[in-house]
């Protein structure tokens, strides 16, 4: 805790003592009565930054993880952005129970959810984005992290086009992509052309085999007589963590070495004041980034859907955020930009509680307008839940338990794998489920359900390859998902140890795993192209068949005592800690 | 279409199977060439990395030098084609040059992977090539002056792994 104490006091440094809204003063504009979007002017530029809507274009219920796990190994022990429940409102200084209490923490979210509302919603991110729009003039950048073109049914159906009018009247400035490439190369690239209005900026993207760059990497923007810099992160793991056949002729990457090439033309030949990369790393890859790449000021990072907000971590000379996803907040940040260098600054995250905000005419009626030939598809009604469904969390997320549940029925399989999505939203208990719901939790360019017969072992590399993406020591293995979702798979897991030695206990209806016997597996989201039943169809399948779904328990692995403590973990009872 | 084509050979000529920079004599050992006169076939054959070391540089051990650069992804997007570059800072000068930089990959079946020889002419010992990898490993790169001064690359791992679930 020395350490984040140490962090926080060096922030205050920077921002100096009026340039930073101390943890209490933003308790305090909540529940004061005063309107806590009301923001001061200050600065000579804006950011304002957004990710990972996942082409949520209404507001959601969406409920932040229960564990997001940080092992020591990883110097992740209890640092932002792996805590979780109360540790994160502690760290933060924010009271449970408050509106922003409800944004940043999972405890008690059924009952919050009921007193504040969904979150997100592109009608509400429009009217806040106009109004500091009106508010600070033509100092303002709206900067979009990427996955806004994949999550829904409508973007889906659409091919995202539904997803660019929106980015065009909320009128972003700069965009960069991961789950977009799922819509191969000539969908990218037609839109990006003929259709949307922001300019796509990546410094990672290179062709086969000629490493040419495939889109600009950086643009200079002059505001207020200084030089800003953007340079465009995309996902660096595009092609592995989503079938590369999308985008044969594109190889991707972090390219470390490269985004300082990038920093230092930016600021040797176009003299930039300052730097900001719009990147699609993730949480703990850009933190890594921000620690080897010297120049960058401030990093707009989205991908592992965190809340790294209320206030940016500092390193080196790097502010470092994430914004969250499914448009939960809207980051700003007002800067002083002096010649050459970043001279203050003042960030405000931004919840987006649907409550709180009014629609944007315009927004809601381009939106009602672009559902409307598909509103009574998405109407249909399949089931009611009785329980809270949620995907987001590193293991087994209840939507994700009654999916693989309805895999493994559907199938006639003996256990089911589902992906480590982080999208996906919640549905309260009592809620009926719709196809729009299923479609929420499914949908994407490869949907094909299969049935694999894997070998004991096989299945255990399966799940050791998954566990070393999220708790490799070295943040750039990282790739951002969670732990692959298991039906009627048990499992005893170590995340502090290595690759091949995270996973003991190995067993499928209670019973261990041998080596060589094969096991009937289903799945979906394969890499390869497989033929198959799109997920949604055998879900939705399911669900009416079912009327009523409730998930009570989940398949969640027992984690070894030293994980006990972490604060990673909001409810440690569940993995027998 | 036309002019893909243009471009896709004008690399191919200017990059020969590895983009090199700036060689005007360069001999990229190519592993089947079993019989061409001074083709170190022992070192290319060699099964395990001890071996493979011993035969191409007559050491299993050598300091690791910040002038040898090696640059690979961390994680391969395909393990059959892995672009690793080699970048060594060291003079090129008649009397002081980079003679041969040697690719390793610690467990692939031959873990020879290639050797690059350079002339002072050369003017920079860079090059860029396409591995094959069958599984997650240690790939290094040792530079040898031709005064036979070796220092070796910093090791670098690079995951071959089966992919899927990105967030």
């Amino acid at each position: 805790m020395n350490l984040t104490r140490r962090d926080f006091m060096a922030m205050m440094g920077i921002a100096g003592a009026t340039g930073f809204l101390s943890p209490s003063a933003i308790a305090s504009s909540w529940g004061s009565g005063k309107d806590p979007y009301e923001i001061d002017d200050y600065g000579n530029v804006t950011l304002l930054h957004l990710t990972d809507s996942h082409a949520q274009l209404l507001p959601v219920w969406w409920r932040e993880p229960g564990t997001n796990i940080g092992t020591r190994k990883q110097k992740e022990w209890g640092v932002t952005p792996h805590l979780v429940g109360d540790h994160k409102l502690e760290y933060y200084g924010i009271k449970a129970g408050t509106p922003e209490g409800y944004a940043l923490s999972c405890m008690d979210f059924d009952t919050l959810a009921h007193k504040y509302g969904k979150i997100g919603g592109y009608a509400h991110i429009a009217t806040l984005v106009k109004r500091y729009r009106e508010q600070v003039g033509k100092k303002a950048i709206l900067l979009d992290g990427g996955d806004a073109w994949q999550g829904s049914a409508t973007s889906l159906w659409t091919k995202a086009e539904d997803m660019v009018g929106a980015q065009n009247l909320l009128k972003e400035d700069y965009f960069v992509g991961h789950w977009e490439f799922t819509y191969g190369a000539d969908r990218v690239e037609y839109l990006l052309k003929h259709k949307l209005k922001a300019k796509f900026l990546s410094q990672n993207v290179f062709t086969i085999p000629w490493d040419e760059l495939v889109f600009d990497p950086y643009d200079i923007r002059e505001i207020n007589g200084r030089k800003v810099a953007i340079i465009g992160q995309s996902f660096p793991f595009t092609p592995i963590a989503n079938p590369a056949y999308f985008v044969p002729k594109w190889a991707f990457g972090i390219h470390p070495g490269h985004m300082q090439k990038m920093v230092d033309e930016c600021r040797e030949k176009h003299h930039a004041d300052i730097v900001v990369v719009l990147s699609h790393n993730g949480a703990d890859v850009d933190k890594k980034m921000a620690s080897q790449v010297k120049g960058i000021d401030i990093i707009l990072g989205g991908h592992t859907h965190e809340i790294m907000g209320p206030r940016p971590v500092k390193i080196n000379n790097t502010l470092v955020i994430n914004t969250s996803t499914n448009g939960k907040f809207l980051a700003r940040f007002d800067l002083d930009v002096g010649k050459g260098k970043l001279k203050g600054w003042r960030f405000h995250y931004l919840p987006i509680i649907s409550n709180m905000i009014p629609e944007d005419k315009e927004m809601v009626d381009y939106i009602t307008k672009v559902r409307a030939p598909y509103a009574k598809k998405l109407a249909e009604p399949l089931a009611v839940t009785e329980s809270l469904l949620y995907r987001r969390d590193n293991f087994n997320g209840t939507f994700d338990q009654i999916l693989c549940d309805a895999l493994r029925e559907e199938m006639d399989c003996e256990a089911a794998f589902s992906p480590g999505f982080r999208w996906g939203y919640c549905k309260l208990p009592g809620e009926t489920i719709t196809m729009e719901d299923v479609m929420g939790q499914t949908a994407i360019t490869y949907p094909q359900v299969t049935v694999t017969e894997y070998t004991g072992a096989e299945l255990k590399n399966v799940m050791e390859q998954v566990a070393d993406n999220l708790f490799n020591p070295n943040p750039y293995y990282i790739q951002g998902g969670d732990m692959i979702r298991v039906g009627n798979i048990q499992y005893t897991m170590d995340p502090g140890e290595t690759i091949d030695k995270r996973i003991t206990d190995l067993r499928i209806g209670g019973k261990m795993v041998q080596a060589n016997k094969r096991y009937k597996v289903a799945g979906w989201g394969a890499m390869q192209r497989v033929e198959g039943t799109p997920v949604w169809d055998i879900f939705a399948k399911w669900l009416r068949s079912k009327k009523t779904v409730s998930a009570k328990t989940r398949d969640l692995p027992v984690l070894t005592k030293n994980m006990a403590g972490n604060p990673g973990i909001a409810y440690p009872k569940d993995y027998d800690l | 279409m036309e002019q893909m084509k243009r471009r896709k050979f004008l690399g191919i000529s200017a990059a020969g199977m590895a983009a090199v920079a700036g060689s005007s004599v360069l001999m990229p050992a190519i592993a089947n060439a079993a019989n061409v006169a001074g083709w170190p076939a022992a070192a290319f054959d060699a099964k395990a990395l001890d071996a493979a070391m011993k035969d191409s540089i007559d050491t299993t051990s050598v300091k690791v030098s910040t002038k040898v650069h090696l640059t690979a992804p961390t994680i391969a997007e395909n393990g059959a084609a892995v672009p690793v570059t080699v970048d060594v800072d060291h003079p090129m000068t008649a009397d002081d040059y980079i003679e041969t930089v040697y690719l390793y990959v610690d467990h692939n079946p031959t873990p020879l992977a290639s050797a690059f020889h350079f002339t002072a002419n050369s003017g920079q010992a860079y090059f860029q090539e396409r591995i094959k990898m069958a599984k997650t490993d240690m790939v290094r790169a040792v530079a040898k002056t031709n005064k036979g001064v070796l220092m070796a690359s910093k090791p670098q791992e690079v995951k071959v792994t089966i992919g899927g679930c990105g967030g």
